[in-house]
């Protein structure tokens, strides 16, 4: 019975369609699914799917959004039913990204986020031209533990410093962690800024996330 | 001088009809009422509105009486000109023209082979090889100078290539008010406003974002670049896909209502001032989210919406030739020669681009000397068949006789230079036999091998002293604020 409820979660997500996942995520409600295991053993093995698939090659960036949205609108539904039984999602990791204040390039930024959640990860996206207060005051709204910082142009790579500078200010770092990346990003740039890390594609910002969380967990 | 009739047909590429460049400018202009445009600088935001443009708060609907008057005052065409004052890039006037392209953040390192972040000096370099290369009509602030610090980056690189150029320049500011000292400084180089307004020497890129905004940046620059009478060149990227819609007739309508906009807020600040319609659009790779320059996509692109400008009477830009490739590979000559080509039998007044790798981000010296060898052959192309004797075959046919005395012929002679571009060494003709004993020589290492030669050969073009002191004074008073180094990066190279 819950297999059936299952599949259609599975289907929902990996056919891009965020109303038939609403619904999915809605009957399971009524099916008295709990939340938590609509979403491990529903949603989430399409996402996985989706992620596979896009990893060899068979499934493109479009195929990745539209799964994205139908998971996000599948959780839309079941958040307030984890709240009502207060508990918590487990994600791989919580991560606040953003593209630095002055610079409106999104689309690697975007696609490393949408990579991140797809993989587990809590993503909240503040968007482009994002100041260093919104950074901070982010990172305190989402108990942050990566912080993604995204910068295309030389004029403003140098706000990644600045953010950083103000995250330290704020008593944050440690232990929220800086990731860093953009067209003229090097990994020698972040080291001299401070940065925990730097990557030069999507797929490595992944790889690079989840080293930095395993490395805050061991500190911990 | 043809003898009888039949003249050459000049090569050229459309992808669009009439009817649908018709239909493509009729959506750009139901864009401009619906949704609108976001014009976020206040004072363009005032001009569009003072005009009869409907605003609320950045949305800006701009209707069609405004564009029509717009391009009523937008000149057709206008020309850069060298340090002498000479016209050296002809918009609009039915010539291609190539120059490299701009902005890289790296330079393929001629000894490492690495991408490694650019500096000043190897600005000088990129500067030297593209002045002794005819291909290009024009030079550019190529790259960004790692060494220089950012805010006063475009300003100084502007002044790198006035150091060691004096063909015409293509550039760009990196903010708002950026545009302000650059035109001082090519004043300086001018010999005043007038002067510079009179005879430009440099061209501005200002870049709408997609989809449908003109940034405080890019509003702010056309504004600034209107009021000096110092041309600007909107450089409009639909982003198949990603930024824009997939289609690429969709991201042409999207490119057409930009400009439009543009226009219409650079001649409401300076009507009759020159503006391009330029663009450097590219299609998003579903696989990887890449932007790549290389694709045959991209390339047509630009062919259609060049097509479209033309149509409206309006100077012409394209972003070809560059590739996506990381060396100076098969795919690297492959993906720069066929938007070289492709560009030119479309037309495009100016095409940058040449040099630049890695999806524009690296810039190569040695890809200039291939570049240039795959422009020269498309320049070749547009050439067309000549006509150049009396009896197109039948004299020489018979002079020649049946054991093929061609190559004594003097019509052979006479014509050959003509009917053959001779490209440089970069380009293996040898035959196998030479090419072993000259160690196997491959693309990368006859290129490095030419870009030697040529800046051995390079002279500094004559500048002014007193010019030169006053810019480097300027130069000087902007930057030291911004942290320049006393002893100004680059500049060491530029004099030696
Ligand atoms: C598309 C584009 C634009 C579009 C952006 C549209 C949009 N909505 O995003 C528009 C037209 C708006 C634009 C504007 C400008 N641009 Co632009 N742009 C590009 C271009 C061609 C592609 C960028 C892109 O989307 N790449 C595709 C994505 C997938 O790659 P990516 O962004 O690099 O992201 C990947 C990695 O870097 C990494 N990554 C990215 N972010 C992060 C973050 C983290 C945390 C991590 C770990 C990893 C990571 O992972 C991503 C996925 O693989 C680049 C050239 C290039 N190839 O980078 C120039 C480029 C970045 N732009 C450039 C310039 C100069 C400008 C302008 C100043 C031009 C002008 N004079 O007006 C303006 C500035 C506007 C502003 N204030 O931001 C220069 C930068 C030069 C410099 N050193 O500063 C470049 C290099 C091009 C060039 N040579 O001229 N641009």
């Amino acid at each position: 019975m819950n297999d059936t409820a299952f599949e259609a979660m599975r289907r929902a997500v990996v056919d891009g369609d965020a109303d038939a996942a609403a619904a999915a995520a809605s009957a399971a409600i009524a099916a008295g699914i709990p939340p938590l295991v609509a979403i491990d053993e529903g949603f989430m093995p399409g996402m996985k799917e989706v992620g596979a698939g896009f990893a060899a090659g068979d499934l493109f960036l479009p195929d990745m959004m539209l799964a994205a949205r139908a998971m996000q609108r599948a959780l839309n539904v079941l958040e307030p039913e984890l709240q009502k039984a207060a508990v918590e999602r487990a994600v791989a990791g919580r991560v606040v990204i953003g593209t630095v204040a002055g610079d409106i390039h999104e689309i690697g930024k975007n696609l490393v986020g949408m990579l991140l959640s797809t993989s587990g990860f809590e993503v909240h996206d503040l968007g482009v031209n994002v100041s260093p207060e919104r950074f901070v005051a982010a990172v305190q709204e989402h108990r942050a533990d990566i912080v993604g910082l995204s910068a295309l142009l030389t004029t403003t790579m140098t706000g990644q410093r600045t953010i950083i500078a103000a995250l330290q200010a704020a008593g944050l770092r440690p232990p929220v962690k800086v990731m860093v990346g953009g067209a003229p990003v090097t990994g020698a740039w972040a080291s001299e800024i401070g940065a925990d890390g730097y990557s030069e594609d999507a797929m490595g910002a992944v790889e690079l996330a989840k080293r930095l969380v395993g490395a805050g967990e061991a500190a911990r | 001088m043809s003898a009888l009739p039949g003249a050459p047909l000049r090569p050229s590429l459309r992808l669009l009809g009439d009817d649908l460049v018709g239909r493509i400018l009729d959506e750009a202009h139901e864009l401009l009422r619906d949704p609108g445009v976001r014009v976020q600088d206040p004072e363009a935001v005032a001009l569009l509105a003072g005009a009869g443009a409907e605003v609320a708060g950045e949305v800006v609907r701009i209707p069609a009486r405004l564009v029509a008057a717009a391009l009523a005052t937008a000149p057709g065409s206008f020309d850069l000109h060298d340090r002498s004052g000479a016209p050296a890039v002809r918009y609009g006037a039915g010539v291609v023209q190539f120059d490299p392209g701009s902005s890289g953040v790296n330079v393929l390192d001629p000894a490492t082979g690495d991408h490694r972040p650019s500096t000043a000096d190897d600005l000088v370099r990129l500067v030297r090889v593209a002045e002794m290369l005819p291909a290009y009509d024009a030079q550019s602030t190529a790259i960004v100078c790692g060494d220089v610090p950012a805010g006063v980056g475009d300003l100084y690189r502007l002044f790198l290539v006035l150091l060691g150029s004096a063909k015409p320049i293509v550039t760009g500011a990196f903010s708002p008010r950026g545009t302000t000292a650059m035109v001082d400084l090519l004043a300086l180089d001018a010999g005043g406003r007038e002067a510079l307004a009179a005879r430009p020497r440099a061209v501005f890129d200002v870049c709408p974002s997609p989809p449908l905004t003109w940034t405080e940046f890019g509003a702010r620059n056309l504004l600034d670049l209107a009021r000096a009478r110092v041309p600007a060149e909107m450089v409009s990227m639909p982003l198949a896909g990603g930024a824009a819609p997939v289609t690429l007739v969709g991201s042409v309508v999207q490119h057409a209502a930009e400009c439009l906009a543009g226009v219409v807020i650079h001649q409401l600040a300076g009507p009759g001032a020159p503006i391009v319609w330029g663009g450097a659009p590219s299609i998003v790779d579903m696989r990887t989210g890449v932007t790549p320059m290389g694709a045959i996509e991209t390339a047509m692109l630009d062919v259609a919406y060049a097509q479209v400008g033309r149509a409206l009477g309006l100077p012409t830009h394209g972003y070809l030739g560059a590739t996506d490739g990381k060396v100076l590979d098969a795919q690297a000559g492959l993906e720069s020669g066929i938007g070289a080509l492709v560009g030119a039998l479309a037309g495009i007044d100016l095409i940058s681009g040449a040099g630049m790798l890695d999806s524009l981000r690296c810039q190569s010296a040695e890809k200039l000397v291939l570049d240039a060898e795959g422009i020269a052959m498309a320049r070749r192309l547009l050439g067309g068949v000549a006509t150049p004797t009396a009896t197109l075959a039948t004299a020489m046919i018979r002079a020649a006789g049946p054991e093929a005395r061609f190559l004594e012929q003097p019509e052979t002679r006479r014509l050959f230079r003509g009917e053959q571009l001779l490209p440089s060494p970069v380009i293996d003709r040898a035959s196998l036999r030479a090419w072993e004993d000259e160690g196997r020589p491959d693309t990368r290492a006859r290129a490095r091998e030419r870009v030697e030669e040529l800046l051995a050969a390079y002279r500094r073009p004559a500048l002014d002293p007193g010019v030169e002191a006053a810019m480097t004074d300027l130069v000087r008073a902007v930057g030291v604020p911004h942290g320049l180094a006393a002893d100004l990066p680059g500049v060491a190279a530029a004099r030696a």
